[in-house]
């Protein structure tokens, strides 16, 4: 497309061009009433003193007579830029007057007409116009008296010149002017387009710029850059966790090959090879876990799991969090005891139940009492072995809790202990994916919050904090009704 | 029972159609959407194990077809997307039950046999017996012998789970599915120490243990050993 094809197709300018049709319209159309206007109060002049006229000279014809008359009219006629005067006889022989000819038949007709005329003292041969009176005097003769309507024809050109003029000035005006705007707009759209090209390339860094004005051309490229921020950040996540699935999935795959190359090499019994396959099918599942949290963390992050959200009361997920667990606590010499009240909360009950269930387990792990705490021989009290799942509402957010009594995470480490895949040193030798903390810090972020890990003195709370629901009081749609068993 | 396997992938289909025949199940194998309709349609199947994404017409789609036409043969969706929505929307669509690939073969048999069972089954009993362990549902209460059992009222609902679907196999996911409604796998052994408890209530003290071990798979419970 040309560059001018560009500028015709802008909507400023196709715009500009309907201003100027309704501009071009109105100056024609005002420019016509003062025309027509105009020749109205021309013709009426002169018909006022034409019959001004015909009153002053009948009333000498009807004193003076015929001769009186004449004499009139002879005189009258001389005056320079004089009115027409003709009188007839009855058989329409001229007897005094100064026109020249006449249109055929005008004298015929008494009353107002308009005609061609010529005066008996033109040297030229062009004929005029005139409006003409023609009165019927007694015993036969005819008056006529009439005016050139030079003067009205005159101001009917400068009318229409003007009106000519008018038109260009507003015409070139207004192309000039759609042009400049459109080709002001344009370069605008064009810097837009530009910087999207960019962008398309690959460069996510871009945006697009915005000038001072604040005009709606402004706030669309704020609003854009919004969305731009928006995606580098997500595909900088995206970006992060392939790389993390490419370091941190590798290994294990490389330990499963490498058992699986082992037991073909080595293996003689079939209880070798069995404990091999049976180690290898171990090892997949937990990549499978791995894969399917990474998976779980990326649609939390990128936000795609709020379609999914309900009101639910947050005390039933812990409650719900404390009985699954509360056996498994038990069993590693743990205690669990959980402590809530009613808050109603909007989200994804699912993945706020898997974000807590996810804390509870890396208090059950990691959340022992240190034995180098303790004094030699000291019984380890019951207080240190408990785990707590605390549910409370602090001005309009919503606390999920879980506290332990463990060796806790040194402040430095808090931050690093979020990200993907880290596993802190003490955690080493424990079975785990590492993306526990993550799940919850992704799940809490979906839903306008954060996690926060903070000293228990000793030990370690997680607390999962979300936004309240607002203006539910004590109104509280819990469901209790649990989705269709299918498999029932 | 008589399986029909809608899946694209060859050789995952021959390896399903292997192993379900090796525990003496029937099993076809249609390899698109619109085969596996027709095919449907005509058999007298006992389930369906259809694949969610499929060549021709997609899984969600032919069972919609299905249901449609008033088939209710009990399906099984697999499928590699696993998150709670779009297990949510297969269930919607008329599937039975949805399991997320990767899979294991176990997982899948005890799943389809709790459907195949379901389908052809009684209605629902206020009374389950396994042996001489008895289970009132309407009175919740639990019986072995002579002696009343107390139970937190989620042990029942394990029980009852177990109960219903006595003799077959019941894996930890349909358990944490079903008992307790979560769909997230828990990375610790949180089902077997809720079975352990059970188990101590149930069978300790018993000559005969009714709450077995599959290696493997996951639970049974039952009367003695087939």
């Amino acid at each position: 497309m040309t560059a001018f094809g560009k500028l015709v197709r802008t909507t400023a300018f196709r715009l500009t061009l309907v201003y100027l049709f309704l501009f071009a319209l109105f100056a024609a159309s005002l420019l016509g009433y003062f025309a027509w206007n105009t020749r109205r109060m021309i013709t009426e002049q002169i018909s006022t003193t034409v019959n001004a006229e015909t009153g002053e000279l009948s009333e000498i014809f009807g004193r003076r007579g015929l001769r009186g008359l004449v004499n009139n009219i002879e005189n009258r006629a001389l005056r320079p830029s004089a009115n027409l005067y003709l009188l007839t006889t009855l058989n329409g022989q001229a007897i005094a007057g100064n026109v020249g000819s006449l249109a055929p038949g005008v004298m015929g007709t008494t009353g107002w007409s308009e005609t061609a005329y010529r005066r008996l003292d033109d040297q030229d041969n062009t004929d005029h116009r005139a409006l003409v009176h023609v009165t019927q005097l007694s015993s036969g003769f005819r008056l006529l008296i009439g005016r050139d309507l030079e003067e009205r024809r005159r101001l009917f050109g400068i009318v229409a010149k003007a009106a000519q003029w008018s038109i260009l000035v507003v015409v070139v005006l207004g192309i000039g002017g759609g042009i400049f705007v459109a080709r002001r707009v344009l370069r605008r759209i064009d810097a837009m387009t530009g910087t999207t090209q960019r962008i398309m390339a690959g460069d996510l860094s871009g945006r697009l710029p915005v000038g001072r004005s604040g005009d709606e051309l402004d706030r669309l490229a704020g609003n854009l850059n919004a969305m731009l921020e928006r995606i580098e950040a997500l595909m900088t996540g995206l970006k992060e966790v392939s790389d993390n699935i490419a370091h941190d999935l590798k290994t294990p795959l490389t330990r499963l090959r490498n058992r699986a190359e082992e037991a073909l090499a080595k293996s003689a019994t079939e209880a070798e090879y069995r404990a091999a396959l049976e180690r290898t099918i171990e090892e997949s599942d937990g990549l499978i876990r791995t894969f399917n949290a990474l998976l779980m963390i990326a649609r939390a992050e990128s936000g795609q799991a709020r379609g999914n959200m309900d009101d639910f009361d947050a005390a039933e997920v812990a409650n719900g969090i404390h009985e699954l667990y509360e056996p498994l606590a038990e069993d590693d010499g743990m205690s669990l005891r959980v402590k809530t009240a009613p808050v109603p909360v909007h989200g994804n009950r699912e993945l706020i139940s898997q974000a807590l269930a996810n804390l509870v387990e890396n208090a059950i792990k990691y959340g022992k009492p240190a034995p180098s705490a303790q004094p030699q021989g000291a019984v380890v009290s019951m207080d240190a072995k408990q785990i707590l799942i605390e549910v409370r509402r602090e001005g309009d957010q919503v606390l999920l809790s879980v506290t332990d009594h463990g060796p806790g995470i040194p402040a430095a480490d808090r931050k690093h202990a979020v990200e993907r895949f880290v596993r802190l040193e003490a955690s080493r030798t424990q079975p785990g994916s590492g993306l526990g903390l993550s799940l919850a810090s992704a799940v809490a972020t979906l839903h306008g919050g954060e996690l926060r890990l903070s000293d228990a003195n000793p030990g370690l709370t997680a607390t999962l904090a979300i936004p309240a629901l607002k203006g539910a009081g004590d109104r509280l749609a819990v469901q209790t009704q649990d989705v269709p068993q299918k498999v029932a | 029972m008589r399986l029909l396997i809608i899946e694209d992938d060859r050789e995952s289909a021959d390896y399903l159609v292997k192993a379900f025949r090796e525990v003496g199940h029937i099993a076809d194998l249609a390899g698109d959407g619109e085969e596996g309709l027709s095919l449907a349609q005509s058999g007298d199947y006992d389930v369906l194990v259809v694949d969610r994404m499929l060549p021709k017409r997609d899984g969600l789609s032919l069972i919609g077809a299905l249901r449609e036409k008033g088939n209710h043969t009990p399906v099984l969706i697999l499928s590699a997307l696993g998150q709670v929505d779009d297990r949510i929307k297969g269930l919607r669509a008329g599937g039975d039950d949805y399991l997320p690939k990767p899979y294991s073969f176990a997982e899948l048999l005890a799943r389809v046999e709790v459907l195949s069972r379901r389908h052809g089954g009684p209605a629902e009993e206020t009374t389950y017996r396994v042996g001489d362990l008895e289970l009132d549902r309407l009175s919740h209460r639990v019986a072995r012998g002579k002696d009343e059992l107390t139970l937190q009222p989620r042990e029942f609902r394990l029980l009852e789970y177990l109960m219903k679907h006595a003799g077959q196999v019941v894996t930890r996911t349909m358990l944490l599915e079903n008992v307790w409604d979560y769909h997230f796998d828990p990375q610790t052994n949180v089902i077997d120490v809720h079975i352990s408890r059970l188990r101590s209530k149930i069978d300790k003290g018993f000559e005969r243990p009714l709450l077995h071990t599959i290696r493997g798979a996951g639970y049974m419970i039952r009367d003695g050993i087939r």
